[in-house]
C-alpha cells in the first residue's frame, strides 16, 4: 500500500524538477545513475533486475486504452494533434529530389484547400536528402530528421556510422534517427550498445553550437533511437532497451524502423511509455516516444494519444514529446478532417498521392 | 417426432467479401407481406455505408482491371450458384412480395435469365458504346468505354430479387464496384444473393450488400466525396430531388428513378449509365 501511495504521488514529493533530455541538466541526472552503467557487469546487472514485463496484462490494458470513444471536439483536437505531431517519412531506394521537396511541401501545408490545418513537426528522410529537405522547408519552422547509422539494418562498423550522423547534422538535421545494433544487444553486449548510443549522441552536437537551446541554429540535434521492437524478441528485452536508450542519454525512444514486418504495435508503444514514466519517476528527466510504421488510421492515432494521456500525462501530449512515424496517416488524418469540417466522407482523390 | 429446433439464420451485411454485423450494433424486424415476423435484418448505419465505399474502392482496381472475358465468366458462375438455390430464391421471394409460388418462380427465372443475359454483354460493350471515330487527319481516332467506378445503388423497393438484380447485374459487369442497399422492407433476398456471390469467384468488395433504411444510408452515399455515381432506383420522390443535390456536390452520374417494369426486356440503358468515354488518338505513321 505504502509503494502504491509512494508511487501515486512521487510526483508531488520526492520527484525532481522535470528537465528536458535534450538540456544540459539532464547529463548532470544521469550522472546520477552513473553507478548502473559504471561497467558490463553493473550493467547487466540493472538490466535484468527491472522487473519483467506481464504480457498478459500489458496487452490488455493497450487494448482497454484502444477501446475509449474520441468525438465531435475532442476528436477535432486530437486529428489537429496528430497532424501536428507527425514525422512525415520517405525512407525509399527511389527517394528523388523532387519528392523530397513534394513532401516537404505536403508538410508545411498538408491540406492546400484548408489552410487552418497544422503542419507536421518534421521531415523524416535519408542523410543525403537533408539539405534537399533543409532548402526547401526553409524557415517554417517544421523540423528536418534524418535515420542515421547504417539504417535500417545497423550493420556497419562504429566509425561508419558516426560518420552518417556526422554527415546528416552538417547537412543540417534538426534531429537524428539512429538504430541501435540488435545483434549486440540480442548476444547481451548491452554495454557495447550504450557506448553507442553516447558516441551518436556526441556526433549529435553541431561544432561551435551548445545543446542546451530549442533546436535551431547552432544547437545539437536531437537524438532518437530506434530499438526495432519486432527483433527484439520479448517485451523485457524492450523494457531493458528502453532503459539502456534513456541511460545512454537518447531524447526520444522509437519503436521501429517500419521496415520490417512487425512494426509499432500498442503494446510494445504503451511498454516504452512505462518505461519513460518510470524514467521521468527516477530521475527527473523527460523523454519523449516516438511510434513508427504500421500507423494509418485515424483511429490508430487515436489510440496512440489516449494512451499517451493516461500513461503520462498532458506534458508529453506535444509534438516536443510524442511523434508519430508515418506517411499514408497523414492522408486519413486529413481525410476525417475533412468530413468533420464539410459533413460528408472525403475520398482518397482529395488528398495528394505521395 | 418432430422435436428438432428450428434453425434461425441470422442474416448478416456484405462487406469487402465478409459479412459482419451493422456498426452500430441494430437490427429490425422483417414480416412478410401479411405482417408475420420473418427474421431480423441488420440495420445498417452511415458508418457500415462508409466501410463499403472503403471496400469497394479497394475493390475497383482488381476488378475493372480484370479482362472482360473473365468479369463475363464469373458473372456466369454466378448464374450458375443462383440456378442451385433457385428453390430458397423463390421461397424468399414469396413470402417478401407475398406471391404465390408459380409467381416467385416466374420472377426468380427470370433475374437468373437477366443475370446471364447481362454476363454475355461483359465482353460486347465495347462494340455498341466505343468505336474507331472518322477525324479529318492522319490519325486513328478511337473511343473505348470504361467504368465509371463505385456505384451506389438503391435497389428498387417494390421488386426485392428480379429488381437488385437487374440494378446489379448490369454496374458490375462493365468493370464497376458497387454498394447496394437492399429493399427496405423485404431485404432478405437481397442478403442471401451475398451469399451466392461470396461463394462464386467474385473478387470481395466489388458488389457490398447493406440493408436498413434507405432514407438513411442513401443520403451520405449520395454525399460521398468517393462514390462515382448514384442509381436512385429505389429512391421515393421526395427524397431523390435532395440525393440528387447532394451528389451534384462531385458531380457524381445520377440515374434517375422511374416507374419501371422489371419483367420487361430492360435494354442496355442500365449497361451505358455507368460508363465514361475514353477517347485515344493515336499518328497513323505515313
Amino acid at each position: 500500500m505504502t509503494w502504491r501511495y509512494a508511487r501515486r504521488y512521487a510526483p508531488l514529493v520526492t520527484m525532481p524538477i522535470t528537465v528536458p533530455a535534450y538540456g544540459k541538466e539532464a547529463a548532470g541526472r544521469l550522472a546520477s545513475m552513473a553507478d548502473v552503467t559504471a561497467d558490463d557487469g553493473a550493467l547487466r546487472r540493472f538490466l535484468h533486475g527491472l522487473p519483467g514485463v506481464d504480457a498478459v496484462g500489458l496487452e490488455a490494458r493497450a487494448a482497454t486504452l484502444g477501446t475509449r470513444s474520441i468525438k465531435t471536439t475532442a476528436k477535432a483536437y486530437a486529428i489537429d494533434l496528430a497532424i501536428s505531431m507527425i514525422d512525415l517519412t520517405t525512407l525509399e531506394g527511389a527517394d528523388t529530389p523532387g519528392k523530397v521537396r513534394a513532401l516537404c511541401a505536403k508538410g508545411i501545408h498538408p491540406d492546400p484547400t484548408d489552410r487552418t490545418s497544422p503542419k507536421v513537426a518534421a521531415i523524416c528522410v535519408y542523410p543525403d536528402m537533408v539539405a534537399t529537405a533543409k532548402e526547401a522547408l526553409g524557415d517554417s519552422g517544421v523540423h528536418v530528421a534524418s535515420v542515421a547509422t547504417a539504417f535500417p539494418a545497423g550493420r556497419a562498423a562504429l566509425p561508419v556510422k558516426l560518420a552518417d550522423t556526422r554527415d546528416a547534422v552538417a547537412a543540417g538535421a534538426d534531429e537524428i534517427d539512429m538504430v541501435i545494433d540488435r545483434g549486440a544487444f540480442l548476444s547481451g553486449r548491452y554495454m557495447e550498445v550504450f557506448e553507442e548510443i553516447k558516441a551518436v549522441k556526441e556526433a549529435c552536437a553541431r561544432p561551435g553550437g551548445t545543446s542546451q537551446t530549442e533546436s535551431g541554429g547552432g544547437s545539437a540535434a536531437h537524438l532518437k533511437v530506434i530499438f526495432e521492437t519486432g527483433e527484439l524478441q520479448t517485451y523485457d528485452n524492450v523494457r531493458r532497451v528502453s532503459w539502456l536508450a534513456m541511460l545512454a542519454g537518447a531524447d526520444f525512444i522509437k519503436t521501429s524502423t517500419g521496415k520490417v514486418a512487425v512494426n509499432a504495435t500498442p503494446p510494445v508503444t504503451l511498454l516504452m511509455l512505462e518505461a519513460v514514466r518510470d524514467f521521468h519517476a527516477a530521475t527527473g528527466v523527460q523523454v519523449g516516444v516516438k511510434p513508427a510504421g504500421g500507423i494509418r488510421t485515424t483511429k490508430d492515432a487515436i489510440k496512440y494519444l489516449v494512451m499517451v494521456n493516461e500513461t503520462l500525462g498532458e506534458r508529453w501530449l506535444t509534438a516536443d514529446w510524442f511523434r508519430f512515424g508515418a506517411s499514408s496517416l497523414l492522408n486519413d488524418l486529413l481525410m476525417q478532417r475533412q468530413k468533420l469540417s464539410t459533413g460528408r466522407y472525403s475520398g482518397p482523390d482529395y488528398v495528394t498521392v505521395d | 417426432m418432430s422435436d428438432r429446433l428450428s434453425v434461425f439464420k441470422t442474416y448478416k451485411l456484405y462487406v469487402g467479401g465478409k459479412f459482419p454485423r451493422s456498426e452500430s450494433g441494430r437490427v429490425y424486424e422483417v414480416t412478410d407481406s401479411k405482417g408475420t415476423w420473418l427474421a431480423n435484418a441488420p440495420l445498417a448505419s452511415r458508418k457500415d455505408a462508409r466501410d463499403a465505399v472503403v471496400a469497394a474502392r479497394k475493390a475497383f482496381g482488381g476488378w475493372s482491371g480484370a479482362t472482360a472475358y473473365n468479369r463475363g465468366q464469373i458473372l456466369y458462375r454466378i448464374a450458375e450458384m443462383l440456378e442451385g438455390r433457385r428453390d430458397q430464391f423463390i421461397a424468399e421471394v414469396a413470402d417478401a412480395e407475398g406471391l404465390s409460388k408459380s409467381k416467385a418462380t416466374a420472377q426468380v427465372d427470370a433475374a437468373i435469365d437477366r443475370w446471364v443475359w447481362y454476363a454475355g454483354w461483359s465482353d460486347k460493350v465495347a462494340q455498341i458504346a466505343g468505336g474507331a471515330n472518322p477525324v479529318a487527319g492522319p490519325y486513328f481516332n478511337l473511343s473505348s468505354p470504361e467504368p465509371t467506378g463505385v456505384v451506389a445503388v438503391l435497389a428498387p423497393q417494390e421488386s426485392s430479387f428480379l429488381g437488385l438484380v437487374s440494378v446489379i447485374a448490369p454496374a458490375i459487369v462493365t468493370g464497376n464496384t458497387v454498394i447496394a442497399v437492399a429493399s427496405e422492407d423485404s431485404p432478405l433476398p437481397a442478403l442471401s444473393l451475398a451469399e451466392v456471390l461470396a461463394t462464386s469467384d467474385l473478387p470481395g468488395g466489388v458488389v457490398n450488400i447493406l440493408s436498413g433504411r434507405t432514407a438513411e444510408i442513401a443520403a451520405p452515399l449520395a454525399a460521398h466525396q468517393d462514390v462515382n455515381a448514384i442509381d436512385l432506383a429505389g429512391a421515393d420522390a421526395g427524397s431523390a430531388k435532395d440525393l440528387e443535390t447532394a451528389a451534384a456536390d462531385n458531380l457524381k452520374r445520377v440515374l434517375r428513378p422511374g416507374t419501371t417494369d422489371w419483367t420487361a426486356d430492360p435494354g442496355t440503358d442500365r449497361l451505358l449509365a455507368f460508363l465514361e468515354t475514353k477517347t485515344v488518338w493515336h499518328p497513323m505513321g505515313v
